[in-house]
């Protein structure tokens, strides 16, 4: 038993004729830390999004925990997932989206309650302790009932970090969570990405946050165009890029 | 601009002056508001003073049994009415919106059909249903049947008018339906599907209860349209409350205060649908202003009453500048 927890095998997923990943390969092991960098249009969101299968990929293989995503393997035919079959899959992955996409309709509370309650089926109790003790570990426990438009871009992210953490997953994806925040709430939302780190948590992060690459990633992958690049120890891609188009991105995100 | 010289910023001491100044005169509202109140004194003189309105008769029959009567049937028509567009509205947004073709070409059939024709022509071809289909059999299609009905004693008046009016209802509804739900935001969807959540509980849990903000206004209005439309039954003899007073007025002739009857009844509950649209609206609206939510009618009322009978600057208001 090998504790590899994704696995992405020669990933391609076209829109129309527009190919926006030619063949990802990725093995990540559990409690690593992968941060993605890239220009933006480069396919790193969009290989975020195949992995929990909110993309149907073309051609490739994506394993989770060992599980293929989104098809059944009989025989040598490949056959589509059932709506529950994906829905336990996604389960296991937690998502979080560059802006939140909290559930406005609800609190807080209820937004880290409602899927461990629906998917989960945890008792109100149950879902409701967990998710205070989530909210206070984001920073938020005086922010439990306020509605999403209440918080700040920081807040919100944070309670979004919390809602995907509640359902336990084994992985954690970031796509971008800072991008669309204020300069001065980023770092709220960074330090709870590092504790999380620093706990052993599986995580892709998609980021332009270079000093956040730097200082947590036990591997940095540089994508362009839809392949990968380069890829090894952050002081590898970041402080020494071999390929010219590394050092180009780098030069310019490092530049301001 | 030019390049201000050394400034140190000033703070003044003490509270900021209030400004005190002359408001902008408008002559011309004044005339108008005039030529408005001429006008309304003139239209209530000839409403009081008019004989032919017959006040007398109006109030003898307001609560009269039948006009009762006819008050309760048209509001059990809006409501299952209603019930059956809104349902139904939903099943056709949803189908609308699938990517089977089938299924979302025949949902917008349907609605091509039922808003196509008038509701009224609707009425009289579900009254007559039986001529087309005399009886009804339950069973599996083009196998045999286990229940028999005779459409004639199925179809009952009431039944005609309720069928006919909800399913055009529902052909409105789903516009209305499909339009609140387009309006959700599909980063919510993502999010949803993202926790595990099947399509069945993303509608359910985070789609429709957003949808609402939107299809609360216009249903609040298709409720009242119902409520007005229900009149049409009159023509299948629905004893309604348009029918009603028809009918008595027949014998005793006294068809203006006996409209106004109807009229007054219908005002009156449509005035009641319009504070349950009110309150509908506020608790779908949660989390969806930066600010509380507005205050009730009721406490607008006292606040508004507050503001008049106590002195403002006690309440730190300061209204009216005083």
């Amino acid at each position: 038993m090998t504790d590899t927890v994704l696995k992405a095998e020669n990933v391609h997923k076209s829109y129309g004729r527009l190919e926006v990943l030619k063949g990802i390969s990725m093995e990540v092991n559990k409690g690593e830390v992968f941060c993605l960098l890239g220009p933006s249009g480069s396919g790193k969101s969009t290989f975020l999004r195949c992995i929990n299968h909110i993309e149907k990929i073309n051609a490739g293989r994506i394993w989770v925990d060992g599980d293929l995503i989104g098809y059944r393997q009989i025989g040598d035919k490949l056959h589509e997932q059932r709506d529950s079959e994906i829905v336990a899959c996604r389960a296991e992955i937690g998502m979080v989206f560059q802006r939140f996409n909290l559930f406005p309709h609800m609190t807080a509370i209820e937004n880290v309650m409602l899927a461990q309650r629906i998917v989960l089926g945890r008792k109100s109790g149950e879902a409701r302790k967990k998710a205070t003790e989530l909210l206070e570990r984001v920073g938020l426990a005086d922010k439990v009932d306020e509605y999403p438009n209440r918080l700040s871009g920081g807040q919100a992210q944070r309670v979004a970090i919390a809602r995907a953490l509640a359902m336990d997953p084994k992985l954690m994806l970031f796509d971008e969570v800072t991008s669309a925040l204020d300069p001065e709430l980023v770092k709220d939302v960074l330090d709870v990405m590092r504790e999380l780190a620093s706990e052993g948590m599986t995580m892709i992060v998609v980021t332009h946050e270079i000093g956040f690459a730097r200082d947590v990633a036990d591997q940095v992958v540089f994508i362009d165009a839809g392949v990968i690049v380069e890829q090894g120890t952050p002081k590898q891609v970041i402080d020494q890029p071999r390929e010219e188009r590394t050092k180009k991105f780098l030069g310019q995100v490092l530049e301001h | 601009m030019k390049a201000p010289g050394n400034r140190e910023p000033t703070t003044e001491p003490g509270p900021p002056e209030q400004i005190k100044a002359v408001p902008v005169r408008h002559p011309g509202q004044w005339v108008a508001a005039g030529i408005v109140a001429i006008v309304l004194v003139a239209v209530i003189k000839s409403i009081a003073t008019n004989g032919n309105f017959q006040w007398n008769v109006v109030g003898d029959y307001l609560f009269d049994q039948r006009v009762l009567d006819g008050v309760v049937v048209t509001l059990e028509l809006t409501v299952l009415a209603m019930a059956i567009g809104i349902s139904g509205g939903v099943l056709l947004a949803v189908m609308r919106l699938s990517t089977n073709r089938l299924i979302s070409t025949s949902s917008w059939t349907y609605i091509w059909l039922f808003r196509g024709t008038p509701v009224l022509v609707q009425i009289l071809l579900w009254y007559n249903i039986a001529a087309l289909y005399p009886s009804l059999d339950l069973g599996i299609p083009f196998g045999p049947a286990f229940v028999h009905l005779d459409a004639n004693s199925l179809i009952t008046k009431f039944v005609a008018a309720t069928v006919a009016l909800g399913l055009n209802e529902a052909a409105y509804m789903s516009e209305i339906v499909r339009a609140g739900m387009i309006s959700v935001d599909e980063g919510q969807t993502e999010a949803a599907k993202a926790l595990g959540m099947t399509r069945g509980q993303t509608l359910r849990r985070i789609v429709l209860p957003q949808a609402m903000r939107v299809i609360i206004p216009p249903t609040g209005n298709e409720t009242i349209s119902m409520l007005k439309f229900t009149s049409l039954a009159s023509v299948i003899a629905l004893p309604e409350l348009l029918y009603s007073v028809q009918l008595i007025y027949s014998q005793s002739y006294q068809v203006i205060p006996l409209l106004i009857v109807a009229s007054i009844w219908y005002l009156a509950i449509t005035s009641v649908l319009s504070v349950g649209q009110y309150y509908l609206e506020r608790y779908y609206g949660r989390g969806s202003s930066r600010d509380q939510p507005p205050p009730s009618l009721f406490e607008q009322l006292r606040s508004g009453w507050a503001a008049r009978h106590v002195d403002p600057e006690t309440l730190g208001l300061g209204r009216e500048g005083r």
